[in-house]
């Protein structure tokens, strides 16, 4: 079962992966082992795919390094819920094709099982359901695609609708 | 008209009139990519899209700022095959290492101008915002698109107006009024939204620049100072404040009684007044970035080590954003003052600032950094203390060899065992 890995407010990219841990510096090969190395080195040799990010307000702050999502992503993150993010790495996520929902989960705190259908937004949690706000259809169209490359690829445009 | 610049500048590059909130496909003026992210931007563009050639080698400006010169031999290898990128590709503005901090050099190259939409591979490329142009930060997917095509798309940011009053007294800066905002807006205050900057037509481009550069640092996609005064020759016609466009919210802030503002570690809104900050010791003075790293930052602090010594026991680095303002620096003898009081040189560019090279911070130092982020980690070791203030405290502070308000050094003395030290009044 998927786990909940709890964050506080205002989660920086050089919290997600410092600079100097860049592949730059590194090599992208790498990256997976990077993710939260020092704010919580436990976090990249432990996460397991589908386990969902859960953070307080302005998660994402900081540069527009697109390999902090990316590491995320490499580890096969499922979902990150906060009630706000940082708009470049909103963007980059999206880019990406990892979903982000904007809510405020006071109640899910570290280790907890649940499972998310990222396809309605709905989260099973400790015998709850909790209804996400809904993702527009465009969105999720960017996450099953596989990000907005592919969907750039396909359709030729950008998506006609979107926050940014 | 009774748009915000934003939505000026956003309308233009869309061909159409839009309001805030509005999704748009837009076309872009300027692109920038620079070394760090660079590699991955050239893979996406030509690897996962495609394409062949950028859109138009005339509107990309590729810099080599963030490590340079390079540390390792895989920033160097990096550096080589972006080098011979540029070659192949035939892009006329490419800035090499030692040139400068893109965001600085494009600002002095003229290639960023008001009215432009200018997209970046850097967060701080809210930069540009000092000339009257809309700069922002974005991924290495979105600049990879934005090279394919010449188009990004974006939703048009609701702005934030800060309304300056009075005029800043001596000691207190451009840096100050950032902090200030970054105290009062919160690093999310402006998350999704443009910043505006009114009443600061007196602010030079570099004052301008300190301000713009730290738009993000409360979240902003934008900030922008209407050009006038400095940048308004230069500026379209449509370019121009509306009384009738709609903001927000509106912030105004006192030039007249502010107070130079430090940021404690960790965060940049972890803002006080310089007098409430206790007694810090610090090991490292950095004096550089974007946004303080100016001519006239090195020149403010110059004014104030003149004939005084960087206490003992503290590093003072100084690293300019540009070639030219070390050029600068050089030949009315500013550097020379700072060199003569002790400090170090450092090649032209980020530094330290994202913690590669170039007198990265150790587990126990304690850094007065001029800079934009004191984030945990961000200058090399997580356990480091980064205060960010202006130029002129980090002169003050690089005598005292604690974190000083410039307006109190008054004199200079040799202590008991033949040091420097300084008096500081109170
Ligand atoms: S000086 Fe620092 S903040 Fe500015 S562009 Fe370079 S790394 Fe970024």
């Amino acid at each position: 079962m998927a786990r909940v890995w709890r964050f506080g407010a205002d989660v920086n990219t050089d919290q997600i992966v410092p600079g100097r841990f860049a592949p730059y510096v590194t090599s992208e090969a790498e990256l997976r082992k990077y993710p939260f190395i020092e704010a919580r080195p436990e976090f990249a040799p432990s996460v397991q795919p589908g386990d969902v990010i859960v953070a307080e307000r302005n998660f994402g702050c900081g540069s527009s390094r697109e390999y902090a999502p990316q590491a995320l992503k490499l580890v096969g993150i499922g979902a990150i819920i906060a009630p706000s993010f940082a708009r470049i790495f909103y963007r980059n996520a999206l880019n990406l094709g990892i979903p982000l929902f904007e809510a405020d989960l006071p109640q899910l705190s570290d280790g907890m099982e649940l499972e998310l259908d990222v396809g309605q937004g709905r989260l099973q949690v400790g015998g709850d359901t909790i209804q996400l706000p809904p993702p527009p259809a465009w969105m999720q169209e960017v996450w099953n695609i596989g990000g907005i490359v592919p969907y750039f690829r396909t359709y030729g445009r950008f998506p006609g609708e979107a926050a940014s | 008209m009774s748009q915000t610049l934003s939505e000026q500048i956003i309308s233009r590059a869309a061909g159409r009139s839009v309001q805030a909130g509005e999704v748009v496909t837009a076309q872009i003026d300027l692109a920038m990519i620079h070394d760090s992210i660079a590699p991955s931007v050239i893979r996406i563009l030509h690897e996962e899209l495609g394409a062949t050639q950028v859109w138009d080698v005339n509107r990309i400006a590729v810099a080599i700022d963030h490590v340079a010169p390079a540390a390792t031999p895989q920033t160097a290898d990096a550096q080589n095959k972006l080098r011979g990128w540029v070659r192949q590709q035939g892009i006329p503005n490419f800035f090499d290492a030692g040139r400068g901090i893109a965001h600085q050099v494009l600002i002095e190259e003229g290639l960023a101008r008001p009215g432009m939409l200018i997209v970046g591979s850097d967060s701080h490329s809210t930069a540009y915002g000092a000339v009257g142009a809309l700069g922002t930060g974005m991924g290495a997917t979105d600049i990879a698109l934005a090279l394919a095509t010449g188009q990004t798309w974006l939703r048009v940011p609701e702005t934030i107006r800060v309304q300056a009053h009075g005029q800043l007294g001596t000691g207190v800066t451009a840096k100050d009024v950032a902090l200030k905002l970054a105290r009062e807006l919160r690093a999310d205050g402006a998350t999704y939204q443009a910043i505006e900057y009114h009443g600061f037509d007196s602010f030079t481009l570099g004052q301008r620049t300190t301000l713009t550069t730290m738009a993000i640092e409360v979240g902003g996609k934008a900030g922008i100072v209407p050009p006038h005064g400095l940048a308004a020759a230069d500026a379209p016609p449509w370019l121009a404040l509306s009384d009738h466009a709609t903001y927000s919210r509106t912030i105004d802030i006192d030039l007249d009684n502010l107070d130079p503002q430090i940021a404690a570690p960790n965060y940049v809104d972890n803002v006080v007044d310089l007098r409430d900050v206790g007694r810090v010791n610090v090991d490292v003075v950095y004096l550089g970035t974007c946004t303080n790293g100016r001519y006239e930052d090195l020149a403010a602090a110059a004014r104030i080590l003149r004939g005084r010594r960087v206490a003992p026991g503290v590093r003072m680095m100084v690293v300019p954003a540009s070639s030219e303002a070390l050029q600068l620096a050089v030949a009315d003898g500013t550097l020379a003052t700072l060199l003569a009081a002790g400090a170090t040189l450092g090649t032209p560019g980020c530094g330290a600032c994202i913690g590669r090279h170039m007198g990265v911070l150790g587990s126990t130092d304690v850094c007065l950094f001029t800079g934009n982020r004191n984030f945990r980690g961000r200058m090399g070791h997580p356990e480091a203390q980064i205060y960010l203030g202006s130029p002129e405290v980090a002169a003050a502070t690089a005598v005292a060899g604690y974190i000083a308000d410039p307006r109190t050094i008054s004199d200079q003395a040799v202590t008991d065992d033949g040091r420097w030290a300084t008096v500081l009044q109170a």
